[in-house]
């Protein structure tokens, strides 16, 4: 059996998924830093590839850089179609809410795009904003959903901005709010944006939510409220760009 | 190319030179990254080449001597405004410099800072002094397309001779009076400026120029329904482009001895990408020189354009005036309803443009349609709605970008071009 890897290099994080064909064999994650390719190089260290799927933002950088003899890239909404596809076959819609962008795709039977959203330019509503704010609240990003599930009141935050939606909560917390209270507003302007997008690509269930902020409880459970249908969740929902680069890779043969 | 001819005529235009000749710069590398490099181009776009490399040089330096001769410069932003006209009183009809982002700091001191970047470039290329085509009218006419443009003239008129001609919002017979009778004042303003009287005679002959020019492009554009695609899109942006500057006689010549060539390569099958290669149609605002952004980023990324619905493309060359009419009287008739046709985004409602995208997709045999919207474009930003409703009911995919002429969102919109180029695929 040929083995592929299906390798997402986004903004925050690396996934590699190692494929032979029939199932997942391994997978892998790193921290992208400001030096992606050598964190690629070390997360492949020790594998011996037959093919190499590239997706995310970062694909162009691996596409020539010698890490397998064979090297295709595919963009990150093709590779979230497909790992999609695989993982929840009867996903109708995926939502992906990354480092630094979010996209909402429409999908047809068998991973095909039918229409995808993707934020421009600015980073409102990602994993990035959430980051930020957990360190305005001097809280690690992993414990941030809980702590925000402990609010009581879902305060307003109107501003998308990371920068002003900041300001905002100082000035909450200013007034005396409850912090807890703050953070839920938070979550809550990341799945007002969320379910906007979504929105747009026609929203059919069910919906499967992938992506580093797949994590955070407080999003999952106000964005499972918005929508009025459970979301389909894989275990590790970072992995699912790097899966769909592999099963792309399985399929186009060696 | 930057002769010490050229450096003269510009100081006497009084440009700010070393950022003119920073602007040439920059675009002079983009031009060879964008268009050099492309393989498989015709002979018959060296010309293109040579006129662009010449836009602020030997095209001005043809401005300045007809200016000498007497005769007079009208620059202009937009379809709406009769060349025809300004051929018949004998001046030279340009469309001015708003493609590239260039002196914003200062435009955004006459207009809001969320103002489109083609408003903002107008602007900012006058005030930054860096528009040798703007330093040359004696006349520059703006239009009532849009409230950004409409107030953004009143600022400009401070710093330029302008007459701003009303284009009405609706094509009933109230409308069309109004538009008549613009286009009335447009033909009396060109007489007082350049003292020729516009008779029925010279009328007809700028008619035909004009119409000459246009059946050339549209010849052009007939031409790109070939699979494989002749020519890329790039190269038909760019001829459209120059349209709006060159002498239009010489132009319709080059372009029609480049269409003889690409029917030779039709023939032979031969394109510059491989037959098959997914199919677009792009969309929406216009692209000024230099503003290639998008189409660079299309067919860097696996697809050919075969069609430009946009002003500079086919809303500017779709419909010819009539060539009945034998009096002035009727020829001024037949440019009315002529230009009265064109499906700009200001009009309410327009269903022609939706008929119009539909067509070009079935003629052009596009896979998709990719709907380009300058940012604070809200004419176009609310049609791209209505035009990806009316393609989907059709089974035609369209991905709806805005954007603007700064280079911060390539990335991003490299990614949404490609997924959709997958998705057709």
């Amino acid at each position: 059996m040929p083995l592929v890897g299906g390798l997402d290099v986004g903004s925050r994080s690396i996934e590699l998924v190692l494929h032979d064909g029939d199932r997942v064999v391994e997978q892998r994650k790193t921290a992208t830093t400001f030096d992606p390719l050598r964190q690629a190089r070390a997360l492949l260290a020790g594998v011996r590839l037959d093919r190499l799927v590239a997706t995310g933002y970062g694909r162009g950088l691996v596409e020539n850089a010698g890490l397998c003899a064979s090297v295709e890239t595919i963009t990150e909404i093709k590779a979230y179609g497909l790992g999609a596809a695989a993982l929840c076959p009867e996903a109708r819609t995926v939502l992906d809410v990354g480092g630094q962008d979010t996209k909402a795709i429409a999908l047809a039977a068998g991973g095909k795009i039918l229409k995808f959203e993707m934020n421009d330019r600015c980073a409102a509503g990602t994993g990035k904003f959430l980051e930020h704010l957990a360190t305005v609240f001097q809280i690690p990003l992993a414990e941030f959903g809980a702590y925000a599930l402990e609010g009581k009141e879902q305060l307003a935050i109107n501003s998308m901005c990371t920068v002003f939606a900041e300001t905002e909560a100082v000035s909450l917390m200013a007034r005396g709010r409850d912090p807890h209270d703050i953070a839920l507003g938070l979550h809550a302007s990341i799945v007002k944006r969320t379910t906007a997008m979504l929105a747009r690509v026609g929203l059919a269930s069910p919906v499967l939510f992938a992506g580093g902020v797949a994590n955070n409880p407080c999003v999952v459970r106000l964005l499972a409220a918005a929508l009025g249908t459970p979301l389909c969740i894989p275990e590790q929902p970072e992995m699912v760009g790097a899966h769909g680069a592999a099963v792309h890779g399985c399929r186009t043969g060696v | 190319m930057t002769t010490n001819a050229h450096q003269a005529m510009w100081e006497q235009l009084n440009l700010d030179i070393p950022a003119h000749d920073g602007l040439l710069a920059v675009l002079g590398k983009f031009y060879g990254d964008i268009y050099l490099s492309q393989s498989g181009r015709l002979n018959g776009m060296e010309y293109l080449d040579f006129v662009l490399s010449e836009v602020h040089g030997l095209r001005i330096k043809e401005l300045q001597d007809a200016k000498a001769s007497g005769r007079k410069i009208v620059g202009t932003f937009c379809v709406f405004v009769p060349e025809e006209l300004t051929l018949a009183a004998d001046a030279v009809h340009v469309g001015l410099c708003s493609g590239a982002e260039a002196g914003f700091a200062e435009a955004e001191q006459l207009v809001p800072r969320n103002t489109c970047a083609l408003i903002k470039s107008f602007i900012g290329f006058k005030l930054a002094r860096l528009c040798p085509f703007t330093e040359s009218c004696d006349l520059v006419i703006g239009e009532t397309t849009c409230d950004g443009k409409k107030k953004a003239y009143e600022a400009f008129a401070e710093h330029v001779p302008l007459e701003v001609l009303e284009v009405p919002q609706r094509k009933t017979a109230a409308d069309r009076l109004l538009w008549k009778s613009e286009v009335l004042r447009y033909k009396q303003l060109l007489e007082e400026l350049t003292g020729n009287q516009i008779t029925a005679e010279k009328l007809q002959a700028a008619i035909q120029t004009v119409n000459a020019k246009r059946r050339a492009l549209q010849r052009l554009n007939a031409l790109r329904q070939a699979d494989p695609a002749p020519i890329s899109g790039r190269d038909a942006l760019l001829i459209n482009q120059v349209a709006f500057y060159d002498d239009p006689i010489r132009f319709t010549a080059s372009i029609n001895a480049l269409c003889d060539q690409i029917e030779e390569r039709v023939g032979k099958k031969e394109g510059v990408v491989p037959a098959g290669t997914p199919r677009l149609l792009l969309s929406g605002c216009p692209m000024a020189v230099p503003n290639w952004k998008l189409p660079y980023i299309v067919e860097s990324s696996g697809a050919v354009i075969v069609g430009e619905e946009s002003c500079i493309g086919s809303r500017n060359t779709r419909d010819l005036v009539s060539e009945e009419a034998a009096t002035l009287d009727e020829m001024i008739d037949a440019l009315v309803d002529r230009y009265l046709k064109i499906d700009c985004a200001c009009f309410t409602p327009n269903q022609e443009r939706q008929d119009n995208v539909r067509a070009m997709v079935s003629e052009l045999q596009a896979d998709g349609v990719i709907h380009y919207s300058l940012l604070f474009c809200q004419p176009y930003e609310h049609e791209a709605i209505k035009i990806e409703k009316t393609l989907s009911q059709h089974g035609t995919p369209m991905l709806s970008i805005a954007t603007d002429y700064s280079m911060e969102d390539v990335e991003q919109l490299k990614t949404r071009v490609e997924a959709f180029v997958e998705m057709i695929k």
